[in-house]
């Protein structure tokens, strides 16, 4: 029991550290790349507007890499701390690729960040748009390598077994496993997704505090764009994605789908109470057939139930199904909350765009064209990505379980023998300081919204068109 | 001491072991500077700690970065070591970690947000410094007492936990007066003065501790003729003493020539106690329990890793060499434009 105990705790750390870090750097690997296209559109047009919102930006980045940095050093100590199994079982592939990450991407990262933040006047322009290029090239390559690791343990392939450690055969083989490709492109467009949302949001709030600057006109219309081009390619791979789990991890789907005996024409289960002691679901409400045909191209198409997934003696190889079945539908669900809110944004602007005299001047799209009731609407959906997100990673982590390693080592294999309280108090100790670091990062995202609003941050554009009226009713008094 | 080359099982793990130490030294050296400015902070004014701040803001996320290469190169060239040591480590690397966090995101808050809140940063700037130190020292002080646990080895690691960190205030002093001008370059002499008393310390403790721990390593130092070709090590750290010790009397010199001398020096020093530990711990990881060849990885997955190190760390010292060049001379405010 006391094994178990210790094993729930692990998992639950890992878990909380782990969802902790991810959010960080789902906001810098995109970030840096819409930092990167506003300076380069800065250097293009020396229009100040785009250094503005460079300047507004990089300072959310900062805070966000700083954050990202922090956790993830947490992380490298878990495996020993808490689950010296694995790298005792998979040590020889996870360390090399682990190894690639620290010395191909952290130290990129790490000094050219430096010079990005601090270095504008230092160094001259194309070093320093260099250096925004390294810092967003450095958080993508770590992306890389990390879910090269993570697909792996989804999909292993490219090793032998002796005496009960991996070793490598085909390196080849290990990093371009069968999910990675899939894992990789969703992962990438999710954190596009996060800072299009983000950047729409905070922009949004902006103008509805009566910020009327180029910079923020600038950003809403990035964010929004962005987001509307992004999500149906996210749905997509998501199909893509899901398909390639239905070959190589059928449990999860069947998890993700509720779906207990193998059975064709499977509905799409909208809602569900699935209940894992009697093994079957409750208050069930689906579309017929619907599950069979986006996961097999036809109505009637047969798709494996959890019931495969139970040995002989009664032993459960399927993760849990509630959480893997929810968090899904989390995911889904926000994901077509993006869809439906960008779509609408992005019609309204373009239905409003200004018809200019002179063509070549002519806006695709007018930010007046967006309602009140919509700017509110991407306040809140500032932070959807996040959500989607960690739904997302819930689903296929959670899915993953009870292996570590797909097939070849469980979680309960690999955890370490530490007593349970001194596990349960170092969880606590890290809930604690991850909830006030959130509301303090949250905190701090909305100040310098404020702040920016206000006019109050140095920006060198004009405020003629600020609305600074406004901004004063607006503002509470300090 | 040096292993058969010809053997990929024998100098894959001392190459690794080196690697490994060499990413711990620069660690220390360099996350040594920028804690040690953390710890020092209550000492300074307001006006003071921005320009502090300023004097490490470029530096600190690379620095810390090679804590993140030596983790790792532990985590893949030596993991059934990393499990067994961390494992023992337990909370003191959790005491770490949290002062990391802190330390790491006070560096952004307390710039970032409301100006009311910034004394609480500041605070907590101080306080993820100095968790930081104190649980590196006392890991330290547990790692030469063989990981053992009892209330004897804790006394010692609670001294070295103290003596770790008023080194680590130490560097940071002396990376102070190098950054620093007037009023401020002043008091970071002082500071050095009176840290400077911790490392002869802790230098001390540390030096008589590990021969009576272990009978090995008290041979290795004081048999006839090792002993001989060993003493270059004490006697060349008493010489460094004396100078930084006659140094940061005198400092700082008129025309502030030099002022990049007392942390030079002081790297070399620190460089020296950590070549002596190293010797006294080599071949084993785990202290009298795991050699680094019993605890090495596959030689063909650490291969793999050392073809790419031997490309990338050039590349990286390259690029750290750049940033350190540009925001070269005296620290001034940080601003992003």
């Amino acid at each position: 029991m006391e094994a178990l105990d210790t094993l729930i705790l692990s998992r639950i750390q890992f878990a909380a550290n782990i969802s902790f870090h991810i959010l960080f750097p789902t906001i810098t690997i995109a970030l840096g790349w819409v930092l990167f296209f506003f300076r380069v559109r800065f250097a293009q047009t020396a229009d100040a507007k785009w250094m503005d919102a460079y300047r507004f930006w990089v300072k959310i980045f900062a805070l966000s890499f700083a954050m990202g940095v922090v956790s993830g050093i947490t992380m490298s100590f878990q495996f020993g701390t808490n689950w010296p199994g694995f790298m005792e079982t998979v040590g020889n592939i996870a360390g090399p690729l682990l190894a690639y990450e620290v010395l191909t991407a952290f130290f990129l990262e790490a000094v050219f960040i430096g010079i990005m933040l601090f270095g504008f006047s230092r160094v001259p322009g194309w070093l320093h748009m260099l250096a925004t290029f390294l810092v967003a090239f450095g958080t993508t390559v770590s992306a890389f390598w990390i879910i090269v690791l993570n697909s792996w343990m989804h999909t292993p392939q490219g090793f032998e077994m002796i005496d009960g450690v991996a070793f490598a055969t085909d390196w080849w083989a290990i990093i371009f496993n069968p999910s990675m490709p899939y894992r990789f492109a969703h992962m990438w467009i999710a954190s596009g997704l996060t800072v299009s949302f983000l950047i729409a949001g905070v922009s949004a709030f902006r103008w509805l505090l009566g910020d009327r600057s180029r910079d923020v006109r600038i950003a809403l219309k990035t964010g929004v764009t962005l987001a509307a081009l992004l999500i149906p390619v996210q749905i997509f791979l998501g199909d893509l994605h899901g398909l390639n789990t239905k070959e190589y991890q059928p449990q999860k789907v069947a998890a993700m789908e509720g779906l207990w005996e193998t059975s064709s024409n499977v509905p799409l289960l909208l809602f569900a109470l699935p209940d894992e002691d009697a093994r079957e679901n409750h208050y069930e409400v689906g579309i017929p057939g619907l599950a069979s045909l986006i996961l097999t191209h036809s109505w009637d198409g047969e798709l494996q139930g959890l019931n495969e997934f139970v040995a002989e003696d009664g032993t459960v190889m399927h993760p849990p199904v509630a959480m893997v079945f929810w968090s899904f539908r989390t995911m889904v669900g926000t994901g077509t909350a993006m869809l439906l809110l960008s779509w609408t944004a992005v019609f309204l602007m373009w239905k409003r765009r200004r018809m200019h005299a002179d063509p070549s001047r002519r806006h695709w799209l007018a930010v007046e064209g967006l309602p009140k009731p919509v700017l509110w609407a991407l306040v809140p959906m500032a932070f959807s990505g996040w959500v989607a997100t960690l739904a997302g990673w819930y689903t296929t982590e959670i899915g993953r379980q009870p292996w570590l390693v797909q097939g070849v080592m469980t979680t309960e294999m690999a955890v370490a023998d530490v007593p349970a309280p001194m596990v349960a108090g170092t969880l606590v100790g890290y809930l604690i300081a991850y909830g006030v670091l959130l509301f303090a990062y949250i905190s701090v995202v909305v100040y310098l919204a404020r702040k920016a609003a206000r006019g109050d941050d140095g920006r060198a554009n004009d405020m003629s068109h600020s609305g600074k009226a406004q901004v004063e009713i607006l503002t509470p008094a300090e | 001491m040096f292993p058969d080359f010809a053997n990929p099982a024998e100098w894959l793990p001392w190459a690794f072991a080196s690697l490994m130490g060499f990413s711990i030294l620069v660690y220390v050296i360099l996350d040594g500077f920028d804690l040690g400015v953390g710890i020092l902070f209550p000492f300074a004014e307001d006006a003071e700690k921005d320009r502090m701040i300023g004097s490490i803001g470029p530096f600190w996320d690379a620095n810390e970065t090679w804590l993140v290469l030596a983790v790792g190169l532990l985590l893949v060239a030596f993991p059934s070591a990393h499990g067994l040591i961390l494992t023992s480590l337990y909370l003191p690397v959790f005491v770490m970690l949290i002062g990391l966090i802190l330390r790491g995101v006070a560096f952004e808050f307390r710039a970032k947000a409301h100006a009311k809140h910034k004394k609480l940063w500041n605070n907590l700037f101080f306080i993820g410094s100095t968790m930081t130190a104190l649980s590196q020292g006392f890991m330290l002080g547990l790692y030469i007492m063989g990981l053992e646990q009892t209330w004897a080895t804790y006394a010692f690691a609670a001294l070295t936990a103290l003596f770790l960190t008023v080194g680590y205030s130490f560097i940071g002093a002396t990376w102070l007066i190098h950054k620093t001008e007037d009023g401020l370059q002043l008091k970071s002499v002082q500071w050095a003065r009176e840290a400077l008393w911790g490392v002869i310390l802790g230098i001390g403790a540390v030096s008589l501790a590990t021969p009576l721990v272990s009978a090995r390593i008290f041979d290795r130092w004081l048999q006839f003729p090792e002993a001989l070709w060993l003493a270059p090590i004490p006697i060349i750290s008493g010489l460094l003493v004396l100078w930084l010790w006659r140094m940061v009397r005198q400092m700082p010199y008129p025309g502030d020539v030099r002022s990049w001398l007392p942390f030079a020096v002081a790297t070399g020093l620190f460089a020296l106690a950590y070549i002596g530990l190293a010797y006294s711990f080599y071949p084993y990881v785990v202290p009298e329990r795991l050699t680094i060849y019993e605890a090495a990885a596959a030689p063909e997955s650490l291969f793999i890793i050392l073809v790419g190190a031997c490309f990338v760390v050039p590349v990286i010292a390259g690029y750290s060499v750049l940033a350190y060049t540009i925001f070269r001379g005296k620290a001034t405010e940080l601003r992003y434009d």
